[in-house]
C-alpha cells in the first residue's frame, strides 16, 4: 500500500517518525482519516484514539489535544500527549478516574476544580478505553 | 607581628577552603540537575522545532485575512513574557536576560508577565507593569501553566488588550554558551510579506479556518513556551555550573598564593629566631 511520511511529536519527545499507511484521529469536530495524497489540511485534536496503520499492522493510542497538519504530503501530529495503548498504565488511569469522580460528586468543588476533573475524568476514560486494545492487532 | 599576618593569612584559607567546598558542591548539584534539564530540552525541542515550523508554514500560506492572530493589532500594548531563574549565582544568566528584556519593554512600554523569583523582583524593582506575580518558581512550571498561561494571552491578543506577544528566554546552545534571546510569538509571523509569497490558500480547515486557529493557536503558543521553558532551564544550569567551575578554580588558586605567602613568612620567623639564637650564643 502506498505510504506517507508521519510525524508524531509530543512535548515530552518524537513518539513515531517514519512511513505510515493510515492515520485516524479523533478532531474537534469527530474523526478524520488520512492516507496518502491527502490535500492540506489542519485540524485541532479533540480527545480520543487515534490509529495508526504501519506496515500493514494496526496500532492503537491515546491522543488528546494538539493539532494535525498535512502539508505537501507531509502529515505532522503534534499531540500534547500521546500514549500508544500498550504504554498505558491502566491501574494509574483508574486511580484518577476515581479521584476525579470524587471531585466531581463534591459539591463545595470550585468551578476551576470542577473543569479541571472533568478534563481528567475524560482523559482517564479515554486513557482505559485505549488500553483495552493493547493486543489488538 | 610577623605571626599575626601568619595568622590572618591562616584563617583566609581556612575561609577560602570553605568557600571552595561550597561551590564545588554548587557545581556538582547544577550539573546534576543539569543533566536532568538537558535530556528534557533534547525530548522537547522535536516538538519545539516541529509545531514552529508547521504554524509558520501556515501562516506563510495562509492568505486569510479575517484570522485575528495574523495581523498587527493597533490597540492595546505588547506583553513580554520573561523567563529567568529563581536564584542568583549563576554567573550573567539572569543579568542577560532581564538587561535585554528590559531595553525593550521601556522603549515599547509593554506589560511583563515574569516567570522565575529574579524576574519578578527584578521588574518590580523597575516598576513594570507586571500582569502576574504567580509565577515566582520556574522550576515549577509545568506544561499546564504554560498552556493557561497561553490561554489567557491568546484570549487578551483576540481581544485588542494586547497588541503583540514576545517571550524572552535564554537559548541553551550548548554546555559552555547560552545566548539570550527575544521570540515573537503573535501576530503570527511570514503573513507580514503578504501578497508576494502568499500564493491562493489552498489549505482544507476543519471544521473552518476560524475555528481552526481559535483552537491551535493558544495550543501552539502552549507549546512554544514550555520549550522556552526547558531550554532556560538548561542554560541556567549550565551557566551556574560553569560559574561554579570558575570560581572554584578562582578560590584553588588564592589558597595556593596565600600559601605560598605564609609559607615565606613561616620561613622567615624561624630565620629570624635563628638568627637571634645564634646572637645570643656568641
Amino acid at each position: 500500500m502506498t505510504t506517507f511520511p508521519l510525524k508524531i511529536v509530543t512535548p515530552d519527545g518524537l513518539q513515531f517518525e517514519g512511513a505510515a499507511e493510515e492515520l485516524i484521529v479523533r478532531t474537534i469536530a469527530g474523526d478524520i482519516g488520512v492516507m496518502a495524497g491527502h490535500t492540506d489540511c489542519v485540524t485541532p485534536l479533540g480527545m480520543g484514539m487515534a490509529t495508526v496503520v504501519i506496515d500493514g499492522e494496526k496500532k492503537y493510542a491515546a491522543c488528546i489535544g494538539g493539532m494535525l497538519s498535512v502539508l505537501k504530503g507531509d502529515v505532522t501530529l503534534i499531540p500534547t500527549t500521546f500514549e500508544w495503548a500498550d504504554e498505558i498504565n491502566a491501574e494509574r488511569a483508574q486511580d484518577s478516574e476515581r479521584r476525579a469522580k470524587e471531585i466531581i460528586e463534591n459539591k463545595s468543588a470550585s468551578d476551576t476544580e470542577l473543569k479541571l476533573a472533568e478534563a481528567r475524568l475524560k482523559r482517564s476514560l479515554i486513557r482505559q478505553s485505549v488500553a483495552q486494545y493493547r493486543n489488538v492487532r | 607581628m610577623s605571626s599575626a599576618t601568619a595568622k590572618g593569612i591562616k584563617t583566609r584559607i581556612n575561609s577560602l577552603k570553605k568557600t571552595e567546598q561550597i561551590t564545588k558542591a554548587m557545581e556538582m548539584v547544577a550539573a546534576s540537575k543539569l543533566n536532568h534539564a538537558q535530556a528534557q530540552v533534547l525530548n522537547s525541542r522535536p516538538y519545539f522545532e516541529i509545531l514552529f515550523s508547521t504554524i509558520s508554514n501556515i501562516a506563510a500560506s495562509e492568505s486569510d485575512l479575517s484570522s485575528p492572530y495574523l495581523g498587527k493589532h493597533e490597540t492595546g500594548k505588547p506583553v513580554y513574557v520573561v523567563i529567568a531563574g529563581d536564584r542568583g549565582l549563576a554567573g550573567g544568566y539572569n543579568h542577560n536576560i532581564l538587561k535585554m528584556c528590559l531595553a525593550e519593554i521601556e522603549a515599547k512600554d509593554a506589560i511583563v508577565l515574569p516567570i522565575g523569583n529574579k524576574a519578578v523582583e527584578y521588574f518590580k524593582l523597575r516598576g513594570a507593569n507586571i500582569m502576574a506575580e504567580s509565577y515566582t518558581l520556574a522550576e515549577g512550571v509545568g506544561v499546564g501553566d504554560c498552556f493557561s498561561i497561553a490561554k489567557t494571552l491568546c484570549k487578551g491578543f483576540k481581544s485588542g488588550e494586547y497588541s503583540e506577544i514576545f517571550v524572552g528566554y535564554t537559548n541553551f546552545v550548548s554546555v559552555l554558551s547560552q545566548t539570550p534571546a527575544v521570540l515573537p510569538l503573535l501576530p503570527l509571523k511570514g503573513y507580514e510579506k503578504g501578497s508576494s509569497n502568499s500564493t491562493q490558500s489552498d489549505i482544507l480547515y476543519e471544521p473552518s479556518s476560524h475555528e481552526a486557529f481559535d483552537a491551535i493557536i493558544p495550543e501552539y503558543l502552549g507549546g512554544v513556551l514550555y520549550g522556552c521553558l526547558c531550554e532556560s532551564r538548561a542554560a541556567e544550569q549550565a551557566a551556574r555550573r560553569t560559574a561554579m567551575d570558575s570560581a572554584t578554580q578562582n578560590a584553588e588558586d588564592m589558597i595556593s598564593d596565600l600559601s605560598l605567602k605564609y609559607n615565606q613568612i613561616r620561613q622567615t620567623a624561624i630565620t629570624n629566631e635563628i638568627i637571634e639564637i645564634v646572637a645570643g650564643s656568641q
